[in-house]
This record gives structure tokens, C-alpha cells and sequence, in this order.
């Protein structure tokens, strides 16, 4: 009960911190004092507060789409093992459920986007799905590797077998796999070198592009819904990445948020040393993505 | 009395109604208004199927088996049929399509307009009925008759509007490639006589001969029923068909005729003991090829039509993977995998004749909506047709697998197979899964896109600016399988307690593993909780906004002077996967360029190509053509001499006999 509670208040509370993370490590990179660490919070406290401007071409189906989208993330946010605790719910094929769950976002968030009639936004949209078919298969083949590896369908007894002698007996396979999970993470959450959540250019935009209409409480709703895809995505990587246990509860919570935020540092230093990718080249590094997963499939096979 | 008693028979009860369907479309031809006569079909329609499923579930799930023998003085043995859980899981979704089609019929081929309703409504019943027939069929000659009667009135059904070319040419292909799947049937009877010595169909698991012939056997089948259901390479002539023919005809076509194929298949399956380990691996390949070749072509695809038609073949191939898996299991002794295998296959065959018509249903909304079958002219509909989005939406989520509708619990159990594998010593079955995704990811490309681009944004022409929504008759049978689509993902073990007897007569072995390793009550919960958590949340936000609401134009990044035309379009769309996926998906244009000093009017179109029709078969069967042109001399159109063939071949076939 007590892991169920910390379970929630850490997936609920936590993730926008990974974003003010990442901005203070940019900032620290360029030599800039940045926002602070809390400014995603503040951003999201002032956004419930504004009304919403509305398209005229839009339908039901633009609003229901963040909603259904955070809907989504916050069951599958039920369905990952946080460190050493499992996860509030667990069963045999959750990790399917998992992925799908994303999907199902994915198709809300694209139809909203569709909804307003934006040559951008359909623009958007269709990079988002088209990156998404090619990072999905890459997910697939971590879990295989995790599969067989540890002999079960579900995310819980999969990542808890992530342990030390395990890292010894297969840690070249498991390198593979994290680099794969590590280019999902940032290409599911479009961040640099897929996409550049800060940039201000509509014409080379994914994520951003397709919520340009969106304002308000509903743009809250998408901040917060991506902040969070990017910590059970990122949750996914830190479990196997950082297989210690130390034995006591309270302290594994603080070992995995500290992953976390090692995490976030990681990805704001790839951000300030990495330039987005050219369209075209985006394809080629999911799959090569996709092919290092593949690759620790084979050696753990072997 | 004897009648009655008759009556009290589940099973007459089902042969009653598949001869009402066959009837249903007869007064009609009699009647001078066609009103009328429409009418009553539709209601011998809706009372056949509530004769008939009642009886078909009381069967199935009371484990009733029945078999009637009819004397008829033919020299094909005795004319048997027989309701057995394959039989009676094949019934289904005939009888729940055929009404659903033939009540949407009403408002979207009504006799007032179209001067084809008598002929469609006649052979819509004959085609419900020789489906029916085909299933229940025990005798390898009633199967081809009533195989040709479903053919031949599929075709009349296609060609409704002859009158345009491309109808007319959708028709001839459908029926080359159906004879020649029906020769190949043919074929795989006629060895059956010679093998067992009769034309009934042998007891299952009794055929036990050497390896060659039954993988002739199997190989027969292959072609005969999977050019049926749509399996690549042997798909050629189903897009144009099911996109030609009238949006309810395409519905009975897809989801239900397609399954007679699969049906086909898992008799002949069912016939052999020894079922050699290659089968299931090469029906494991082919169904996943067909599913990510058809759904990356799909996914370029601009006619409304043709894309949910491939999206048919994805479907089709995910269903044959199913089986794939399933004789991959029982042939190296697994049966898990083998359950899942099956139970995903026949639970898909379930979804797909769902949320397949659900959406051909849809589309012919559109259509009678916008005026067209290109979605680059269509937009804003979802304002129009309010209640038609909503139920495209449905079916559209469902068709991509996503939870919280049925397609998600029939491919959860096809990967939970896949997963398993990746255990066993050589886990190449395991690669499955990854290509699934990746069909699912591609999935979500072509139903964002028919969606976005059909009913959201705003209206791309006229026409789709003044639609109007489908009146009632139309709505309820959409509305009805939206509700389906629905309750098979929330609660999977009311589809799984259709698919466990067809499953436990097919493979006994599977027994064991007879319950679903995933607890169904997370289906429940997960979509459930999605649902209600979205709906709450829908409303927060509505009431917190509510009085700071402002409308104006969409964002136009500074231009201000926006217009529909600018909107992306489905080719737009599809066009960076499109141009990801290389050789498979091509496009083709036409362009009359501006020339000269007074130039006429140019124009430019574009249409995705059928790149292996085009670049190899028509080349192909073109040369044959020319080659064989000496032959065309016995084709000259004079019907008396066309018997005289007939006589003579006859006599000569009595001669070589005696």
C-alpha cells in the first residue's frame, strides 16, 4: 500500500522536474544561469489558470485529444516498475499494453492536430506517426531481449531481473539494449537530435507543431502528458540501467529518482552538444536503433 | 406437428434461415415498386438472422452438433451438410453482417434512386445464402456449387454500376482471379476423391497419407482459399473489387466473404492428421508479409475505399499468422503457442468482421456525404456527419489494435505468443513480434489519416461542405457494431466463449492450455479506467474554461489569408512514409502540361499504382494473350455452338470412361 502511494506521488509529482533539469543543464552548457528547476511547474500552474482560444475549424475531437492522450500515459504510468518496487498493477502481456497505451495517444494527439486544418500541424503529424512505426519495432525488440532474459511477459518481474550478476553474465547485450532504449526515449519524446522542443520554426517541428492551437488548460494537459511519457520512458532505461538494490525500501526510491535525474542530465548534455538531425537522417538512426536492439537479441541468444 | 417439431430444432432453424436469406431479394424481382420489395428484404433479412443466431450461439456454446443428409439423384455421394463449431463459428458473422447490410441498404442503395436495387438486393441474399452454404457444406461438389454461386453473385454485386470503365474492368479481374482460385479448388476436390474415393469431406485428423500428397493437398488449398482471403502475392483483383462495388456490398465482401476463405482453409487443415512443421511456417510468413506489405500500401492509398481495402489484406495476413503460429505449435509439440496462435485467429476473424463493415458502412457515408471516394476532396465532414465520426473514430481505433476496442485484444493474444517464443532455445518465431509493431505503427498512419482527413479540418471541395448526415437506417447498424467493436475490448472472454468450442474442435490438443494467460479482467480495467478517466477529465477542463472561451482562425504562422486548399492533404500525409518504403508504394501522374502560344487546359492527377498488377501481371498475361490469340477463335459469342461444346465434350468424356 505505502509502495502504491509513493509509486503515485512520484509519477504524478516528478516528471516536470525532468524538464527543468534538462533546461538548467542546457543552460549550465551555454554558461547561462537558466530557469529554475521548478519552472515547468510554474509554467503548468499558470497555464490552468488561462482561458482557451478555439479554432473555428475545430471539432470535439481536438479537446478530447489530450485528454484521451493523458488519460492513456497516466494508466501506463500504473504499468512500470519505479527502482526496485514493482508496479501498482502487473500481469502477464503488460508491457503490450504499455506500448499501446502510447499509441493510443499518438492516434488522439494526430487527429487533433489534423483537426485544425494547419498545413503545419498535418505536417507535424505525419512526422510524428511516421518516426513513431519505426521507433515502435525497436521497443519490441528490447522487450524480446528482456523476455528471454528473464522468462517473463510482464514489465515488473522483467526489469526487477535487470540485476548485477546479470549485468556481469550478459552486459554487452544489455549496452546494445540501452543504447536502443536510449534513442526510443528521445525520439518518443522528440527531443534533439529528432526534434527540437525549443525551436521556433514551424516547418521543422514535430511535437511542438501539432499542439500550435492548443492553449490553456489543454495545453496544460499536453505539457504535463509529455513530461510524463518522457519519465515512464525514461523509467524504462533507468530500471535497466541501474541494477543495485540496497536493500532498503526508502532508499531505492532515492537511488531511482536519482537515476532519474541522472537521466535528465544525460539527455541535456545530448541536447547541448548535439544539432537536430536533417529530416532524412532521422529514419536512418531509428533504424539503426533498431538494429543495435536486434544485435542484443542475437548475443543473448547465442 | 411434425413441423413444429422441426421448429424446436436449433439446427433446422439455421438451414431455414440460410434458404430465407437466399430468398430474401425474390419478391423484389416480382414487384413493379422497388420500395417495397426492398422492404421486405430487409425484414426476411433481420428474421432470418434472429432465427438464425440464436440457434448458432445455443449450438456453439451448448456444444450441439447436427448433420442433415439430402437424397439427391446426382453421382457426387450423398449431399451432406452439417453444423458442426467451425461450421457454426463461420455462421456468425454472416448472419450479423447480412441483416446490418441489408437495413443500411435502405437509406444507401434505395430502389427510389438506383436503378440496380432489384438485381443488388436479389444477389445480396443469394451471396449471404452460398456463403452460408459454403460453410456448412460436407460434400466437396455442393461446396464448389455453392462456392461458384458465391463468386458469380459477388460479381453481379460488384458491377452494380457497370456503366464506368473502371467497374467494369475491377469485375473482370475479380473473376479471372476467382476461377482461377476456383480451378485450383477444383483441383484439391478432385484429389480428395481419388484419395478417401468420395466427395464427402473426410472425418478430421483422418487423412493420413504419405507427406507429397497431403502438401499438394495443403498447397491446393493455399491457392484456392487464400486467393480468396486476400493473400499477397494472390490479392491482385481485391482492391479494385472492394472498392468498386457499393459501399454495403464492399462491407458483406470484406468482412465476411474474405473469412469463407480462412474458413476453407481450416477445414482442409482439419482434414490432415500430420500437419508437417513448414506449413505453419510458411502461413506464419505470408501472413505477415501480407500484413505489412497491405498496410504500407494501404497507408498511401487516397481512395477511401481501396485504403480500408488493404487494410482488409493487413487484416487477413494478421489472421493467417494466427494459424501459422497455431501449426507451428502443435507441429513441435507447444500448446501454447499453438492456443494462441488459433484463439488469436479466429477472435481476429471475430473483430475484423466488425470493425471492417463498420467502416465500409462509414465510407459510405462519406461518400453519399461528400459525392466522391478521394479523400483529398473530402474535410470538415465530422461537423456534418456528427454522429458517423463518432463511429468512424470507434472503428477506427479498433482497426488499428488500440485498446480500448476489440482489435487490441485479439492482437495482444497473437503477441503474447510471439513473446513466448523468445524463450525457446531458437527464438526466430519470436522476430513476429517487431514486425507486428511495426504493422500496428503503419496502421495508425493510414486510420489517422482516413480519419484527419475525412471528417476533421475543413471541407477541401464544395460538395463536402454541404453534406448531411445518414438517416437512421444507416446509423443503427453502424451504431450497433460500434457497440461490438466496444464490448469484444472490454470484456474479450464474451468472443473468447464464441472461439473456445470451434477451437477445441480444431485442436483438442490445445485443451490443456484453455484459459487466457492474460486475467481478461485487465481488459476491463485498462479501458475502463481510460475511458473514465478521459471523460472526467474532459469535463474538469470543460468547466474550468468554461466563460474564458475565445474562437478564432486557426494559427496560420503569420499568412493570413488561409484557405482549404492549403490543408494537408492524405497524399501529403502518407507521402513521407511513402517515400520511406521505396519501390512498394509508387505513384503515378498524369500530367497535360501548358504547351504552345494558346495553350488548352492542363491538368495534373495522381493515383498511387498497383505497382506489382501494372509492372508484372498485365505484362504477363498480355503476352499470354497474344500467344494464345489462336484460341480466341472458339470464343465468338454464338451460344448455340457454346452447348454443342458442351454436348461434345460430354460424349467424349463418356467414351474415355468406358
Amino acid at each position: 500500500m505505502i509502495d502504491t502511494i509513493f509509486h503515485m506521488a512520484l509519477v504524478l509529482a516528478m516528471p516536470p522536474l525532468l524538464l527543468g533539469v534538462i533546461g538548467k543543464t542546457k543552460a549550465a552548457f551555454a554558461g547561462r544561469v537558466g530557469a529554475p528547476f521548478l519552472q515547468p511547474y510554474y509554467d503548468m500552474g499558470r497555464l490552468m489558470q488561462k482561458g482557451i482560444v478555439l479554432s473555428d475549424s475545430t471539432t470535439w475531437v481536438f479537446r478530447a485529444g489530450p485528454v484521451v492522450t493523458l488519460a492513456a500515459t497516466l494508466f501506463a504510468s500504473l504499468l512500470v516498475p519505479l527502482g526496485r518496487h514493482a508496479a501498482p498493477i502487473s500481469f502477464e502481456g503488460d508491457m503490450i499494453l504499455f506500448a499501446y497505451l502510447f499509441a493510443l495517444g499518438r492516434f488522439f494527439t494526430t487527429t487533433a492536430a489534423l483537426d485544425t486544418a494547419s498545413s503545419f500541424e498535418g505536417m507535424g503529424a505525419a512526422r510524428e506517426v511516421t518516426f513513431s512505426c519505426l521507433a515502435e519495432p525497436t521497443l519490441f525488440f528490447a522487450l524480446i531481449t528482456l523476455t528471454r532474459l528473464s522468462g517473463t511477459m510482464s514489465l515488473t518481474p522483467m526489469l526487477q531481473h535487470v540485476t548485477l550478476p546479470v549485468w556481469l553474465a550478459t552486459g554487452a547485450a544489455l549496452i546494445l539494449l540501452l543504447a536502443g532504449l536510449f534513442v526510443v526515449v528521445l525520439a518518443e519524446n522528440c527531443r534533439i537530435p529528432f526534434d527540437d522542443p525549443n525551436t521556433h520554426l514551424e516547418l521543422t517541428m514535430i511535437h511542438e507543431v501539432m499542439v500550435l492551437d492548443h492553449s490553456g488548460p489543454y495545453f496544460c494537459c499536453i505539457l504535463y502528458g509529455a513530461a510524463l511519457k518522457l519519465y515512464l520512458l525514461g523509467a524504462l532505461f533507468v530500471n535497466i540501467a541501474l541494477p543495485f538494490s540496497s536493500g532498503n525500501g526508502f532508499l531505492d526510491w532515492g537511488i531511482f529518482a536519482c537515476g532519474m535525474l541522472g537521466l535528465a542530465v544525460a539527455i541535456g548534455v545530448v541536447e547541448s552538444v548535439m544539432a537536430r538531425l536533417r529530416l532524412i537522417r532521422v529514419p536512418q538512426l531509428l533504424v539503426a536503433a533498431l538494429i543495435l536492439t536486434a544485435f542484443s537479441l542475437v548475443l543473448v541468444v547465442r | 406437428m411434425l413441423f413444429f417439431d422441426m421448429m424446436r430444432d436449433p439446427a433446422f432453424l439455421v438451414l431455414c434461415a440460410i434458404v430465407l436469406a437466399g430468398c430474401s431479394g425474390l419478391p423484389g424481382l416480382f414487384l413493379r415498386h422497388g420500395t417495397l420489395g426492398q422492404r421486405l428484404a430487409s425484414v426476411a433479412a433481420l428474421t432470418s438472422s434472429l432465427l438464425a443466431l440464436p440457434s448458432i450461439l445455443y449450438l456453439l456454446l451448448g456444444g450441439g452438433e447436427a448433420s442433415f443428409t439430402l437424397n439427391w439423384n446426382l453421382p457426387f455421394g450423398p449431399c451432406e451438410v452439417a453444423l458442426d463449431p467451425l461450421s457454426l463459428f463461420f455462421l456468425i458473422p454472416i448472419f450479423l453482417i447480412f441483416p446490418a447490410g441489408s437495413l443500411y441498404a435502405l437509406g444507401y442503395w434505395p430502389a427510389k434512386s438506383q436503378a440496380s436495387e432489384k438485381s443488388v438486393t436479389f444477389f445480396y441474399g443469394l451471396l449471404a445464402c452460398a456463403m452460408a452454404m459454403v460453410v456448412v457444406a460436407r460434400n466437396g461438389f455442393l461446396f464448389m456449387m455453392s462456392w461458384e454461386v458465391m463468386a458469380l453473385s459477388g460479381y453481379f454485386l460488384l458491377v452494380a454500376e457497370h456503366g464506368e470503365k473502371e467497374v467494369r474492368s475491377a469485375g473482370i479481374v475479380y473473376l479471372v482471379a476467382s476461377h482461377l482460385g476456383g480451378a485450383a479448388l477444383t483441383a484439391l476436390f478432385a484429389s480428395l476423391f481419388w484419395i478417401t474415393g468420395s466427395f464427402s469431406f473426410p472425418a478430421p485428423h483422418s487423412l493420413a497419407v504419405a507427406g507429397g500428397v497431403t502438401s499438394t493437398l495443403f498447397l491446393l488449398a493455399l491457392a484456392g482459399f487464400g486467393s480468396k482471403a486476400g493473400m499477397m502475392p494472390l490479392h491482385l483483383w481485391l482492391p479494385s473489387a472492394h472498392a468498386n462495388a457499393p459501399s454495403h456490398v464492399s462491407a458483406l465482401l470484406s468482412g465476411v466473404m474474405l473469412k469463407v476463405g480462412i474458413y476453407g482453409l481450416l477445414r482442409v487443415i482439419s482434414f490432415v492428421s500430420e500437419r508437417p512443421l513448414w506449413w505453419g511456417a510458411l502461413l506464419a510468413s505470408v501472413g505477415l508479409t501480407s500484413a505489412l506489405a497491405g498496410i504500407c500500401v494501404a497507408s498511401a492509398q487516397k481512395d477511401i475505399k481501396r485504403l480500408l481495402a488493404y487494410s482488409s489484406i493487413e487484416n487477413l495476413g494478421i489472421i493467417t499468422t494466427g494459424i501459422g503460429l497455431f501449426l507451428l505449435g502443435e507441429g513441435s509439440g507447444n500448446p501454447r503457442l499453438a492456443f494462441l496462435g488459433l484463439a488469436a485467429a479466429l477472435f481476429h476473424v471475430l473483430n475484423h468482421a466488425i470493425f471492417k463493415p463498420l467502416l465500409f458502412f462509414c465510407a459510405g457515408s462519406v461518400m453519399h456525404a461528400a459525392g466522391t471516394r478521394d479523400l483529398d476532396r473530402m474535410g470538415g465532414l465530422a461537423r456534418r456527419l456528427p454522429f458517423t465520426a463518432f463511429f468512424a473514430l470507434c472503428g477506427s481505433i479498433a482497426i488499428c489494435g488500440l485498446p480500448p476496442f476489440n482489435g487490441f485484444a485479439s492482437e495482444m493474444l497473437l503477441y503474447l505468443g510471439f513473446f513466448g517464443e523468445a524463450r525457446s532455445a531458437v527464438p526466430f518465431v519470436a522476430l513476429g513480434a517487431p514486425v507486428l509493431a511495426m504493422v500496428g505503427g503503419v496502421a495508425v498512419i493510414a486510420f489517422v489519416k482516413l480519419y484527419g482527413i475525412a471528417f476533421l479540418g475543413e471541407p477541401r471541395t464544395e460538395a463536402a461542405a454541404k453534406g448531411h448526415e445518414a438517416p437512421v437506417t444507416m446509423l443503427a447498424p453502424i451504431g450497433l457494431l460500434a457497440a461490438l467493436s466496444l464490448l469484444g475490448g472490454l470484456f474479450p472472454p464474451v468472443f473468447m466463449a464464441l472461439v473456445q468450442p470451434a477451437l477445441r474442435a480444431l485442436a483438442p490438443d490445445t485443451g490443456l492450455v484453455s484459459a487466457l494467460p492474460v486475467p481478461p479482467v485487465w481488459f476491463a480495467v485498462a479501458g475502463g479506467s481510460v475511458i473514465i478517466l478521459a471523460a472526467v477529465l474532459y469535463l474538469f477542463l470543460q468547466g474550468r474554461v468554461k466563460g474564458r472561451q475565445a474562437s478564432g482562425p486557426t494559427w496560420g504562422c503569420g499568412y493570413l489569408r488561409p484557405s482549404p486548399r492549403i490543408q494537408y492533404t492524405g497524399s501529403s500525409f502518407g507521402a513521407f512514409f511513402s517515400s520511406l518504403s521505396g519501390a512498394l508504394i509508387r505513384t503515378r501522374l498524369h500530367v497535360d502540361p501548358v504547351t504552345g502560344l494558346a495553350p488548352s487546359a492542363a491538368r495534373l492527377s495522381y493515383a498511387p499504382e498497383e505497382t506489382l498488377l501494372h509492372r508484372v501481371v498485365l505484362p504477363f498475361l498480355n503476352i499470354a494473350g497474344v500467344a494464345c490469340a489462336f484460341l480466341r477463335r472458339l470464343q465468338h459469342g454464338e451460344v448455340q455452338i457454346y452447348i454443342l461444346y458442351i454436348f461434345a465434350t460430354l460424349m467424349l468424356l463418356l467414351l474415355w470412361v468406358h
